[in-house]
């Protein structure tokens, strides 16, 4: 069968204003267990990937300039 | 994808699993033979991973001189799985408890203390009293990392370890890992492995529908049973399930571990209290599921009665430990400790020995049953073991395999079984469409829940065993297009092994046990005459599911018959709820 994609919301928000991954910082990639943050090539700032996130924290805790905000997903919030 | 590359390298103990128990492991051979050579595997990030990633807010069951002995926590622990335990692996954590304790300390990880020094007790449980809270308790991964980094243990993140390697003779070889940015594979060749993955927390499905709102952190998944299993390895009792009264759709701990010391405690819709105690035992998951069903429910965590500095100290330790996102949540609800209490509800199931008995088979030197396996933390059967277990368990397990690894050379992996592996591990990579390995999980967990989930009915489980074999027919079409989908499309394949599991074993033993863990509706009563045993479950020659009674041995800490039931009078002696 085909594969589609589907729209989610993100639960992790990244301010681009003071995201540094521009600088090479990769600190909440680095620390997710559950490996649900990249960095977007073009624009060089951190976001949400992937829709599967526990709300465990260490992205925000981590952060150097705090610009990680991780909100309860939707379905459970 | 092009073909990932393989890269070979060789140790003398390879641990699998960076979060609790594997760390320790890793740290305390070392520290046995600081020449031994040892290899730390983690699916994610050794800094941040496993069930204690932002840190813990108690020990659950210390055992602190003046508080309780060694011999009063084994009949404890003995009594609340209903005597199905193996004593000396309880009492080799028992013995361990304390020192461990200090040996944290000493690293830096911090308990707390009353005015002169001393750890500052806490009664949760029916008879002792073990719980010592940790309110500044959210460093300790820093701490572990800080000494595996001083021993120079060499870790290697973002592999996920797909299956355990054997030689000829039967002993272990090593274990093939995959990374999960890239595909590549690494192969371990290493005389002793000591698997350290965590509980099996992605089997039920929640009831939010949020497949990774899981109680466990949700790497967890159960590798490590899958690739015990795999390996031969005999699993213990594993429908004595895990299943826990949490924070109805934030799925966490409320944590009536912190609050009950505080006064707070488990209420029906009347604000009532129904049991007496609020440790998680079946008996108590039992009680509460008769309160749900008689129409009292909501469950809630009370403390709406408590002192404004008592709410407050409640609040700091579980808004800023373990799972500090719970305030977040309570927040966007206006949920408020001192004005309303804390809606409850039952989780769904999962293996999980750290909260119920069921594990990797293992004694108390933390041996499985293939030789130089070792198992330990969440995913090892010594049951109720929480972190301090996975630390004290793993600390045995390291410096016993720091042993044997003196005494044995590698064994030589079957090349066929590699070469097997690593097509299974890409077979869905070679597909450019199929089934995605979300809708898979998603589609196995579902049925998890509407087929195994106590009270547990056997032709209900049958026809589950049957949905999860149309499921397993389906992974011919699984389809992962990059390293991050075959990592999930792995771990999808991890669940449905546990899944299958789940239904064998809880099908085998055909009585009721362990409160609501094990409630057969075709079988209701306990029948210690045939089932006063362990039960085994393991992959036999002819790569079938298996099953076999194994005894209980003889206690080394006697258990009177009227002190065996001192769990089954939970519930509160006021009217009882209909059933």
């Amino acid at each position: 069968m085909p594969i589609i994609t589907h729209a989610k919301s993100a639960a992790v928000v990244i301010d681009d204003a003071k995201c540094i991954a521009e600088k090479g910082c990769t600190v909440c990639v680095d620390v997710c267990p559950l490996d649900i943050l990249a960095i977007d090539e073009g624009r060089q700032k951190a976001f949400m990937k992937y829709d599967e996130c526990w709300y465990c924290m260490p992205c925000e805790a981590d952060c150097p300039t705090g610009a990680v905000k991780v909100n309860i997903p939707y379905l459970l919030r | 994808m092009s073909e990932p590359k393989t890269e070979i390298i060789e140790t003398d103990l390879l641990v699998i699993g960076g979060g609790t128990g594997g760390p320790m492991a890793a740290i305390k051979a070392k520290e046995a033979n600081p020449k031994l050579r040892v290899v730390l595997m983690e699916k994610a990030n050794v800094k941040r991973s496993g069930a204690i990633s932002m840190g813990m807010d108690g020990l659950n069951n210390a055992v602190v001189p003046g508080y309780a002995t060694p011999e009063q926590y084994v009949k404890e622990i003995t009594v609340a799985n209903d005597g199905i335990v193996n004593q000396k692996a309880v009492m080799a954590y028992a013995t361990g408890s304390f020192p461990m304790i200090q040996y944290l300390d000493k690293l830096g990880v911090k308990f707390e203390k009353d005015g002169s020094g001393e750890y500052n007790m806490r009664k949760v449980h029916h008879m002792g009293t073990y719980v010592l809270p940790m309110p500044e308790g959210h460093n300790v991964k820093k701490v572990l990392y800080r000494q595996l980094r001083r021993l120079q243990v060499a870790v290697t993140n973002r592999y996920m370890a797909t299956r355990l390697l054997k030689g000829a003779d039967g002993r272990i070889a090593g274990a093939v890992g995959v990374n999960t940015r890239t595909s590549e594979f690494l192969v371990v060749k290493a005389k002793a492995v000591i698997l350290a993955c965590g509980a099996a927390g992605r089997l039920g499905l929640p009831a939010s529908g949020y497949m990774f709102g899981t109680y466990e952190n949700a790497a967890n998944c159960g590798d490590g049973y899958a690739m015990a299993y795999h390996a031969g390895a005999e699993l213990a009792n594993l429908e004595c399930y895990q299943i826990n009264p949490l924070i109805k759709d934030y799925n966490g701990p409320s944590c009536a571990y912190v609050t009950g010391p505080f006064g707070g405690f488990t209420a029906n819709n009347k604000g009532d209290r129904f049991i007496e105690c609020d440790y998680w035992s079946g008996q108590m998951m039992l009680e509460f599921w008769r309160e749900l069903q008689s129409g009292n429910g909501p469950v809630y965590l009370k403390m709406d009665h408590l002192a404004e500095e008592t709410i407050s100290e409640i609040e700091t330790i579980l808004h800023t430990n373990e799972r500090p996102s719970r305030g977040r949540f309570h927040e966007r609800r206006g949920n408020d400790y001192r004005k309303q209490p804390v809606e409850m509800h039952i989780s769904e199931i999962g293996f999980c020995s750290g909260h119920s008995a069921s594990g990797v088979a293992v004694d108390e030197f933390a041996r499985t049953t293939v030789p130089g396996l070792y198992a330990v933390g969440d995913m090892a059967s010594v049951p109720h073991n929480y972190m301090l277990g996975a630390f004290v368990n793993g600390g045995i397990a390291g410096a016993d395999a720091a042993e044997y690894c003196a005494n044995v050379d590698l064994a030589a992996h079957d090349e066929g079984h590699l070469a097997a592996e690593k097509e299974r591990v890409l077979a869905p990579t070679r597909r450019e469409d199929g089934l995605t390995p979300h809708e898979m999980e998603f589609k196995t967990r579902r049925l998890v829940n509407d087929y195994l989930e106590p009270p547990k009915v056997t032709a209900k489980m049958r026809i589950g065993q049957r949905r999860f074999a149309e499921i397993r027919d389906d992974l011919s079409a699984l389809c992962a297009r990059d390293p991050h989908e075959l990592l999930r499309a792995l771990e999808m394949q991890t669940i449905l092994d546990c899944a299958d599991m789940a239904a064998a074993a809880s099908l085998y033993r055909t009585e009721s046990r362990w409160g609501f863990y094990h409630l057969r509706v075709d079988h209701p009563e306990t029948n210690d005459d045939e089932w006063f045993c362990h039960t085994a479950l393991y992959k036999d020659e002819n790569g079938q599911m298996a099953h076999a009674k194994r005894a209980v041995d003889p206690y080394i800490v006697p258990v009177e018959a009227d002190e065996m039931a001192a769990y089954h009078q939970l519930r509160v002696k006021t009217p009882a709820a209909a059933e």
